[in-house]
């Protein structure tokens, strides 16, 4: 009877695995089978000139070109917000664990990543509300406000990356500092950081896809599905995610759908690879150094 | 008092995080607050959403009872599959597959879920459609489904990393007796790794209720309470990101701040709660 369990489980497993290759090879095939003859330069930048578009000179509809400089754009402003301060938490929540707030910060730490996307992006609407009634009565949804949700919402991944790749060195490394006389800061910065920079480079990237593909917190704070190149940052703008999200509700046509499909398999090939490039670097330090595992 | 002497910067980046939880909740709470005053929170958390009618209503009753339902039947579906592949990777399954399996599910871990959502409304709702011709297709079951496959590269990661940590020692000690791969995992491996397991599960419903993309394209966003399993609903992740774009704080507005604020309360408990289950199995 025993045995026959154990077997029975066995099957289940293979079962399981079998199931999630299926699952990935569908969604990869389909996604493919459908989008990639949308895949080209009208998809990009329409019917026209592709340096014009480039140049911003030419306004672009019928192609992505403004989501992909939409999404680009959120990127660059959300790491530049997020980064110094989710790296420093990070290194703080690493390095001083002991200190009587160190427990505080880590469960708000904790509750922040737990936090829906759809609450940060209600925040920022609604901050944009308050903003509105009381002394900035211009205040509107937009690209920067998107920026600061999207910052709030990959601060702890940010944060526990780098904690964890800081708590990843091994303890020889953490008193080779002391040892030479260097003091903590030094120790930190000239030794520890620097060992851990795959580690904290990698989580980085993940935050990057993070921002790329998250769909809720634009939502609410300003995407929209014909702007054009966003003009400033307190203008509208479109992204890949949310044309996806609108497309696939507003399609009015086989070429809607078409253009659904490719953007799809656009995004899903840009989380992958930031996904790779994230595995690879970690893997490149285990090689190097043979710390990790 | 060095903590007041001597300023760090990464000291204040970590005060300045844990602001950020601080003002979210602060926001919530003043957004709820007229309610909280006069009482009409409970008539909110119970009552239906009829804005249009006479004697209007902005309760959010269904939309908490769909959200637990749906992520609540996600789970169910998902941690089955999620132990299954788990057990695949440490020890069932052939060794050359383990790799290749462990990177399907990572590659999973990445796709976009907006990408989960346009796939299920064009390949899934057309199946519920022909399920029962009498409905739309877009409806409870097919967000359930697509919720699973959601949520399940996540919980098989944390399987696999607690299982991970302790598989080999195990595993070569119950080959030795004379047990399957199998019989080991059963008995040894998986009591062994009971936190783990609840673990995944939190972590899937955490990540299940919070999901706002494929409850908005996928359930159909119906304020009521749900007849069957195909018909159309709204979570409370859709009710917020329907609601919206009224720029006063009106009724509708603070009913979806109460929608928000039981959402940051679900998923903080469930953090807190993994937090503690954590800390008390290490010291134990």
């Amino acid at each position: 009877m025993r045995r026959s369990g154990g077997q029975l489980l066995t099957l289940f497993s293979w079962l399981a695995a079998a199931f999630l290759a299926l699952v990935c090879a569908g969604l990869v095939i389909f996604l493919v089978a459908r989008g990639w003859g949308g895949l080209g330069a009208g998809f990009l930048f329409g019917d026209g000139p592709v340096w014009s578009a480039l140049a911003g000179r030419r306004p672009v509809f019928d192609g992505i070109w403004p989501s992909v400089v939409g999404t680009l754009q959120l990127v660059a402003g959300a790491s530049l917000l997020a980064l110094p301060v989710g790296i420093l938490t990070g290194i703080h929540l690493s390095e001083h664990p002991q200190r009587p707030p160190g427990r505080v910060l880590r469960l708000a730490v904790d509750v922040l990543a737990g936090v829906p996307s759809i609450i940060m992006g209600l925040f920022g609407f609604g901050m944009i509300l308050v903003l509105r009634h009381t002394f900035f009565k211009q205040a509107n949804t937009g690209l920067l406000p998107a920026m600061i949700c999207l910052a709030l919402l990959v601060l702890p991944y940010l944060a526990r990356t780098t904690e964890n790749a800081l708590q990843a060195l091994p303890e020889s490394l953490r008193l080779a500092g002391p040892s030479l006389g260097l003091t903590t800061g030094q120790s930190l910065r000239r030794i520890l950081l620097p060992a851990a920079r795959p580690g904290i480079l990698s989580g980085v990237l993940l935050a990057v896809g993070r921002v790329a593909e998250d769909t809720a917190v634009i939502l609410m704070t300003g995407a929209v599905a014909n702007s054009g190149l966003p003009g400033s940052l307190t203008g509208k703008f479109q992204a890949l995610p949310f044309d996806i999200y609108y497309l696939a509700a507003e399609h009015r046509g086989p070429e809607d759908l078409v253009r659904a499909f490719a953007t799809a398999l656009l995004l899903l090939g840009l989380t992958t690879a930031l996904l790779v490039a994230a595995r690879l670097i970690l893997r490149g330090m285990d090689r190097r150094e043979g710390w990790n595992r | 008092m060095s903590f007041f002497t001597r300023f760090r910067f990464e000291t204040a980046a970590a005060w300045l995080t844990a602001a950020a939880v601080g003002a979210v909740l602060l926001f919530l709470l003043f957004s709820v607050w007229p309610l909280l005053v006069s009482g009409e929170i409970l008539g909110t958390l119970r009552g239906g959403w009829r804005p249009f009618a006479a004697e209007p209503s902005y309760g959010i009753g269904p939309m908490v009872l769909v959200s637990l339902l749906m992520a609540g039947g996600a789970v169910l579906l998902a941690f089955p599959l999620a132990v299954g592949v788990a057990m695949f990777i440490h020890g069932t399954g052939s060794r050359r597959l383990r790799g290749p399996v462990q990177a399907l599910v990572a590659f999973l871990t990445g796709v976009p879920t907006v990408v989960y959502g346009f796939v299920a409304v064009i390949l899934l709702v057309p199946m519920m459609r022909h399920l029962d011709a009498g409905t739309t297709g877009y409806g409870l079951l097919p967000a359930i489904l697509t919720l699973a496959l959601l949520i399940l590269p996540t919980m098989i990661l944390v399987l696999d990393a607690r299982l991970g940590r302790q598989d080999r020692l195990w595993m070569q000690t119950g080959l030795a007796l004379g047990m399957s791969p199998g019989q080991t995992l059963q008995h040894v491996l998986l009591p062994q790794a009971r936190g783990g397991l609840v673990t995944a599960m939190v972590l899937g419903l955490n990540r299940a209720l919070g999901d706002t993309l494929v409850a908005l394209m996928v359930a159909g966003n119906a304020a009521r309470l749900p007849e069957g399993f195909l018909d159309s609903v709204r979570s409370l992740t859709a009710h917020i990101a329907l609601v919206l774009a009224t720029d006063t704080f009106s009724p509708e507005y603070r009913s979806v701040a109460a929608a928000a604020l039981v959402l940051f309360l679900l998923t903080s408990g469930l953090t807190l709660g993994i937090r503690y289950l954590a800390s008390s199995g290490e010291s134990a």
